[in-house]
Parts: C-alpha cells; structure tokens; sequence
C-alpha cells in the first residue's frame, strides 16, 4: 500500500452494491438462482414487457432493514420508490426502480481498526434497488447479447460518509461492511459473482482545504483491486494537481491488468436521471413493530460476538477476532466446545491452529471442512479426559482429516489408548535403565541432556502412548537413582 | 341480434334462441361487412372468438354459465392478449405478439366467458381526443363518418355504436372513456382508481390510468364492469376492497339524491347544444326526485395544465421500455447503439407521442422538476381536497362530458393546444381518482350529446344507479346511427 506524500490528504467515500438473498426478485416472483442459462430467469416483468407492473418482494425490505439495524441507522417509518432513467440495453425498462429522496436506511456508521487505531466511518444512507442485466460484448460476433437473469435481483446501495483517508481504511470498511452482511445472511458476499462490489470516490487536497473535485471509479469486485484503484487515484490526482492541472469530475473504470483507471465519461456528458417517485409502487411503510420483530430475528453480530467470545470463553483477542471472522467458523467452534465440555482455550487452540492450517492448505471453506464439530469434538474430548496425549491427538487428527472415521473409532483400531497405569510405565522405564547402563552413568555424571533420549526410548517402548506427565515423573526418579 | 341489451343477449343464449356460436358469428360478420367504413378493428380474431363461442356454448349446456358467458366482447388493443397482436395503435408494436394476458382479459374471457372479437382502434398509446393519431388510421364516428369518434377509446365506441359488438373494453387517462362515449352515444364509465387491474393494460400515465367499459346501456355497463373488477395482487396499486353488487344496485329509488353542479363547469366554455343537452338531463332528473345545488370546485379550472405536466411525465417515462432491443420496432439504418435508440424511437413513435415525450421529459429534468413536476403534484393534491370537501355536500356531481360535440377530422390536429382542452371537463376526475361516467342526453344536428356524472371514491354502484334510472326514464340511448 503506497503512502499518501506529505502535504496532501485523501478523502473517499464508498458506495457498496450488494445483492440481497432473496429467493426471488425484487418487483417479480422470477428466481434470483446464479448462473442460470442467459435468459432463462427472465418473465415478463424482468423483461419490461408493455404492460407489466412491479409489485414489491417485502423479503428484501426486511433485509434491508436488519441491515440499517446493524450499522446503528435510523429506518425510515415511509420510503418511496423512484425511477432512474438511462437508456441501456441490459435496463429492460428505460428506467432502475431505486430509491431516491426517501431511502429506507439513514444515518449509520461502522467501526474499523487499521493498525490498532480505532475509526468510525459514517454511513449516509443505504437504499433498495433492482441490478440491471449483463452485457456480453464477445459472445457474438458483431453483435452485444443480453442476458436478463441478474434484471431485477435487490440490491442495497450503501453510501459512505467521505470519512476515509487511505486505501487501507476503504479495504477496513469494505471488509467489515462485507463480514457484517455475510453474518447477517443478507448477502453472500461473492466479489467474483459481483453480489458485493464497489464504486469509489476519490479527492485530493491540502489538509484543511475544502473538498477537491472527486472521480468515481466504478465497478471494483475485490478488496485488493479497491485497494489498487485508490492508491492508483490518489497519486494520479496528485500529479495532476501538481503539474498545474485540474482534476475533472469523471467517472473511470479500473483495469486489474495494469491497476490503472481510466476515464470512462465526464460530468458534463453524465446522465440527467429524472428521478421521480414510482407511480406503480405505493410507498413502503415499516413501522416500529416490523423494526423490532425484525431485530429479534436478526443473528448475533460480529461485534457482539467478538466481546462475548472473549468474555465468555476467556480468549485473546487475536483468537476472538478471528473464530469470529465467519459466523460458520464461530458455530463451528462453539459446537467444538460444548460438545466436547473441554478446556476452551483448548478447543480454540485445535481450531485456530490445526484444522484452519489443514484447510488453508487444501483450499477448503470452513463449511466444506473433512473434519466436523463434532469430530473435532470427539478428539478434543479423548485428549481432556487423559484418553491419549496431545502428541498422539495429531496423529489422531492426521487420521480423521484423512477420512479414517471418529477420533474414537481411529484411538481403537490403532490401539492408541494411552497408558497411565503407573506400574507398566515404570517397569518399561526400568529395562531402559538396565538396557544402558552407560547413558545412566553419563546422566548421573551430569549430562542431563540426555534425559531426552531416555523420553525418546521410552516413548519407542510404549509406542508413544504412556502419559507424558507420568512417565516425566517417573524416568526422573529411577534416573536419580 | 345487434340491437338486444347483455341481459336479453343472456336469456337468448339460456333459451337456445341462438347460441353463442350463432351470435358470434353474426358480429363477425357484421365487422367484415361495416368495418371498412369505421376501421374500429385493427385486429379481428374469428378463430379466437368462435372457439370461446364454442366453450361458452358448452358451460350454457352444462348449466354453468354466468351472466356474460357466451356474449362477445371487443377489447381496446391497449390490453395485452396472449397470441394476439397488441400493437396500442402504434407502429413501435405493429409486429408485438403479447406472450400473457392482461388481468382483465383472464377475467373477461377466460372466467366471463366472453368470445373475444377483436382489438380496437385507438389513439397510439392512447394520446389523443379524437383518434387522428392511430398508426392504422382514425376511426369514423358512425353517427357522421366525417367526424372523430373522440380518443383515445374511438375503436372501442364506433364499434359498439354500429353494433359491431355488444360491448367494449376502453380505458381513460384524462377522458377517452367519457369523451368518445359522449361523442357517440354511448355510455362509458371510468370507475375509481385502482378498481380495475392494470396489468397487461400498456402503461400511458400509471397514476391516472384507470380501464373502464363503453357500453349501449348503464346496465350494460354495470354488468361488465363487474365483472372486469377487483382486486388484482399483480397490481401494487389496486384495491384491497370488495367489489359492490352494480348490478342488484340498479333498482335503488333516487328520489332526494343530492347532486351539485359545480359553478366551474357551468361558466363559459360549452357549445349551446351541449348546455341544452345538459340542462334537459338536470331537468329530468329532476322529475325523478334529484335535488341539486351548485357547488364549487375551486382549482378545477387547473385541471388542464396539472394534468399536461403529469401525464407527459409519467408517459416520457413508461415509454423509455420501447428501445427496440427485445421487442418493438427497431430500425435497420441503425449503425451503433445511439442510433438504435434514435432511429427506433423516431421511426416507432408518432408526431404526438414524441411530443409527449419531449415535454415530460423536460418537466423531470434536472432544474425543471420542482417548478413542473412538483408543483402540478401539489396543484393535484388541491383538485383532490376540492372533490373530498365536494362530496361531504352532495352525493354526486353533474357536468358536461365535452365542450361540444364531434368535431370533423383535422379540425383539432393541426393544434396540440386546442386537442388538450377538449379534455376540460373530464381530466379532473383522473387527478383526483374518482368514477366518472359520461351518458347521453340528447342529439344536436343528428350528433350525440352527453353528460358526465362524477362519484365519490368506491361509489360506481351510486353512478350507475342513477344513470339507469335515468335511462329509464329516457330513449336517448336507444338510438342507433343510420346505415348500421
């Protein structure tokens, strides 16, 4: 991440899209399903056919109203759909049904934390509107196809306060903004899909001074290309500025392949949108008792969740922060946990560390993990009743991520069962003592290093099952003599 | 056949005097003899119309037939018909096939049982008052085939009033229910806001857009509107709220009915045969125990230039669909996408609907829309608040339906402001949502006259009441024009 030069500072405010959940459209009953034949989820009302009328899916309302519930935001009691005119060939209609003075979500703000330093970015306003369809520009020769199936998908528009000052606090924002919408089950926050993607504002200016003229870059589907096109926007307007140029109010797209923008239209060829209140839809009204019926079916939220884990479970906050990145990680851990009435620090130290090692290496999202809750659960379990070592519980889990069945199962058919009879531990250290007598002088002549190999062998004769403490104890005594 | 009432139709078909097929066919046949002299068809559908015939036939045998099933109907070409061309009087959809059924042609053909005949004239996109501004050519009043039949519904009262069906459907934005019913003695009622689904019926003004039905009688009248009626949930905008018997309604006394005679509508501004046409319907109605008082309805006089800002708006905006990409005429001198647009949209759209557009487009532009658009909304709210105060005096008002009768083609076209104050006395019924209904009253110079009556919100029952007393009374509507 490039540092702003001394002398000037960066103000950006971002506009997230993100698509919401529902099953079907947001004005039709047509499926919102990803990736569908082109034009295979488009009816006559996704198609702008003469004649048809919207009628309000009241799924995305409540989506968007645990959305402004989560970020602190005022919900308007009456919000009123308007009409956005452009003539595009993937906007059946002439128009985007989208929300214009009176949105649904005002006035919120979100927490972030870059470098330790805490930051609240505030949150304009969020709004419910339909996508617009795709445009493919290669699929026929000569010819722009159209493919409908996205026409018509909710979305909410949600628009930063010009609180931010760097690329790493827009990344900051966007992460959390996305972590949150995940967790609320509103969006499921495929950048690659384009359900969570990003138009960026952008001016520079002398610390103090008033605002400077600001471009938009449209379009940006991953934090990193976020990160890039700001970094990229911030030292371009710089150089601009610097070399007794002027900055035009433009909006610019972002090319991944050379992390540069470029101007894609400029102000005075923008569109004049006509914005007016949409006749065929009445203004939706949400009133307190919806609000709180929707809060009480809203999920346990990131933040929330983070201070509960460390006060409940008695985590780090490294820890807590992270099993609370993804609420199936949280739910994961929290079934490792009760299910196997361990020590939480324990179940917490198996997730973090080996099963997320074990599914980073193999790619795998925690919800797609070999190993289940309860599995883990199960070996966690063995180890805190003195079943089998930490040592051999590795091995036990190298098994089960191989699909060798339940810690249980695994612990029986390899006769893993640690040995804690104290007798058998001290009659295998005993023929260790007799088997070399000279590494028994050397020890008791001060070379304590070697109390290791003597660990080591009799490991070897227990096949690593004797209790560690024990045989600790144990080797230790026989070996004083 | 032509002449008889739907109710007489009915008992017709319940007594196998004919059956449907025998009617249906008798009006087809009468179309493809006297259309040519009307053109109020663009589309006839005879194999439509005598398969419906034939099922109708079937449910009379089975004892299963309602009030209509087995009567032919005639829809406006603004409702969208599954297979059938729906072109709304405009070149943009000459060649659109609609793939679904408006909500009113499921209720009318498919749960009615009405045989569908086929698609009417109509002012493209239904801008217009005299049906001059049709892609297939005006339609000809049958009372004078060198007058206007009144627009935009002018296929829809030519062809009831030749007897080229029983009935029709119409719709009405600012009168093109009213205005053509009074033009050719018909009676045409536009019943409250959000009464009628307007799905599958091609949007022009979506607040002010409201289907209705021409028709020889009041009780003609009323037993379709029924049946075209009530709640529809593909429609955000319809109403949640039973739909009132119109027709057991019709025997209702009203006597002491109080009616007021706003004091706007009765200044200058209306031809003499249309104030004596009006005055003689007062006087009757008089006779039959109607007491009237003059009220007044303060902004009316606002109506017009209110109703020339919303209308192009909202109409600039429900024709944005037309693009020529996925359906609609689109040009082939087109070169890239801009010209797509262009070319389509020139080539596609007639003189008055560019100019339509034009001017709502410009009451939305950024800088115009608070001194236009906002502003007629609120002039709106005061037309509205006008007939609430209005109502909370009388039960109904009585007006002109038209300043004058039909006027002779070209009188009108050449001046876009002259065409819009025909509208004067119809348009304040639309921005405010309330039933209107226009019925005649009279004949000048061998022209129809009517007269308009206007109901509080929800009170078609009320209008219809008092327009079949009236006609009870009356012969007016009895006539036919000569030659059909």
């Amino acid at each position: 991440m490039s540092s702003i030069p001394a002398g000037w500072e960066a103000v950006i405010g971002l506009e997230v899209h993100c698509q919401l959940l529902t099953k079907t459209k947001i004005f039709s009953g047509a499926s919102t399903t990803y990736g569908a034949e082109p034009n295979t989820q488009a009816d006559a009302v996704t198609l702008g056919l003469p004649g048809v009328l919207p009628v309000l899916n009241r799924e995305a309302v409540t989506m968007a109203v645990k959305f402004g519930l989560s970020v602190d935001a005022k919900i308007a009691e009456t919000c009123v759909f308007a009409r956005k005119h452009y003539f595009y060939p993937d906007l059946p209609k002439g128009y985007q049904i989208s929300q214009y003075e009176l949105p649904i979500v005002e006035q919120g703000h979100l927490d972030i934390e870059v470098d330790g330093v805490a930051k609240r970015i505030g949150i304009t306003r969020a709004h419910l509107e339909e996508d617009a369809g795709k445009s493919l520009h290669d699929a026929f020769p000569g010819f722009t196809g159209i493919d409908l199936n996205r026409a018509g998908t909710p979305l909410i528009e949600i628009v930063s306060e010009p609180d931010i000052r760097n690329s790493a606090e827009a990344v900051a924002y966007l992460k959390k903004l996305h972590q949150l919408v995940v967790a609320l089950g509103v969006c499921d926050g495929n950048m690659q899909e384009g359900s969570f993607r990003c138009d960026a504002n952008v001016s520079v200016r002398k610390p103090g001074a008033p605002f400077g003229t600001r471009t938009e870059t449209k379009n940006i589907n991953s934090f990193r290309y976020v990160q890039q096109a700001i970094d990229y926007e911030i030292e371009r307007q710089i150089e601009v500025i610097e070399a007794g140029g002027k900055i035009n109010q433009e909006t610019r797209l972002f090319n991944p392949d050379t992390g540069e923008t470029r101007a894609m239209r400029s102000k005075e060829n923008a569109n004049d949108y006509r914005y007016f209140p949409d006749p065929d839809l009445l203004p939706v009204v949400v009133t307190a008792a919806d609000q709180e019926r929707i809060r009480a079916s809203m999920p346990e939220l990131p933040a929330a969740k983070k201070a509960r884990f460390e006060s409940q479970y008695g985590l780090s906050a490294y820890d807590a922060n992270l099993l609370t990145s993804e609420s199936a990680l949280a739910d994961y851990y929290e079934t490792v946990v009760k299910v196997s009435g361990a020590e939480a620090k324990t179940c917490a130290n198996w997730v973090t560390g080996d099963l997320l090692a074990a599914l980073n290496k193999s790619g795998k999202a925690i919800e797609d993990s070999p190993i289940s809750a309860t599995q883990l659960a199960g070996l966690v379990a063995r180890i805190a009743d003195k079943t089998i070592s930490g040592k051999i519980a590795k091995d036990v889990f190298e098994a089960m991520l191989a699909g060798e069945g339940d810690a249980d199962a695994i612990i029986k058919a390899k006769g893993l069962v640690q040995i804690t009879d104290e007798g058998a531990i001290a009659a295998a250290i005993d023929a260790i003592i007799a088997g070399n007598p000279q590494q028994v002088a050397d020890y008791r002549g001060g070379k304590d290093k070697l109390f290791g190999f003597f660990v080591g062998q009799a490991m070897k004769a227990t096949q690593g099952k004797a209790n560690p403490e024990a045989l600790n104890r144990i080797l230790k005594e026989k070996l004083a003599g | 056949m032509h002449t008889l009432s739907l109710n007489e139709l009915a008992a017709g078909l319940k007594a196998r005097k004919f059956s449907s097929r025998e009617l249906t066919q008798h009006y087809l046949t009468r179309i493809a003899e006297r259309d040519g002299a009307l053109n109020s068809y663009v589309t006839v559908t005879p194999e439509i119309a005598l398969a419906q015939a034939d099922a109708a036939d079937a449910r009379l045998a089975r004892g299963e037939a309602g009030a209509l099933t087995g009567i032919p109907l005639a829809q406006k070409d603004i409702f969208c018909t599954e297979g059938v061309r729906t072109a709304c009087g405009s070149k943009m959809l000459d060649k659109f096939i609609a793939p679904y059924d408006a909500t009113i042609v499921k209720k009318l053909h498919a749960e009615a049982g009405m045989p569908l005949l086929g698609k009417l004239n109509m002012d493209e996109f239904a801008m217009g008052s005299s049906n001059e501004t049709s892609f297939y050519g005006p339609v000809k009043n049958p009372w004078d085939l060198g007058r206007v039949p009144g627009g935009s519904s002018g296929g829809s009262v030519a062809c009831v009033a030749a007897g080229l069906a029983p009935v029709a459907t119409a719709t009405d934005t600012g009168g093109s229910i009213r205005q053509p019913a009074a033009f050719t003695n018909l009676t045409g009622i536009k019943p409250t806001y959000g009464r009628v689904s307007r799905y599958g019926m091609i949007a022009f003004a979506s607040s002010l857009d409201q289907a209705g039905v021409v028709a020889r009688s009041a009780e003609d009248a009323a037993l379709v509107l029924q049946a075209m009626s009530g709640f529809d949930p593909l429609d955000s905008t319809s109403l949640e709220r039973p739909v009132d018997d119109l027709v057991a309604g019709l025997g209702a006394s009203i006597k002491g009915l109080k009616i007021g005679l706003p004091k706007e509508y009765f200044a200058d501004g209306m031809s003499a045969a249309v104030r004596a046409g009006v005055e003689s319907a007062i006087a009757q109605l008089k006779t039959l125990g109607v007491e009237f008082r003059e009220i007044s309805l303060p902004n009316a006089p606002l109506s017009v230039p209110t109703y020339y800002v919303v209308a192009p708006a909202e109409a600039s905006s429900n024709l944005a669909r037309f693009d020529g990409v996925r359906y609609g005429h689109r040009s082939v001198e087109a070169r890239n996408l801009e010209e797509l647009y262009k070319k389509s949209r020139g080539e596609g759209f007639g003189a008055e609907v560019q100019r339509r557009i034009m001017i709502g487009t410009y009451v939305l532009s950024h800088g115009y829309y608070d001194a236009y658009y906002l502003q007629a909304q609120k002039v709106r709210k005061l037309i509205y608040e006008d007939f609430k105060r209005a109502y909370t005096e009388v039960d109904l008002i009585l007006a002109p339906s038209t300043t004058d009768v039909a006027f002779p083609f070209g009188d009108k076209s050449d001046d876009p402001v002259a065409m819009y104050l025909n509208d004067i006395y119809t348009i304040a019924a639309n921005l405010a949502g309330i039933p209107a209904m226009s019925l005649p009253c009279g004949f000048s110079e061998g022209l129809p006259v009517g007269f308009q009556l206007m109901g509080n919100y929800f009170d078609e029952g009320r209008l219809l009441n008092v327009a079949h007393q009236f006609q009870l009374a009356t012969d007016f509507h009895r006539a036919t024009p000569k030659g059909f």
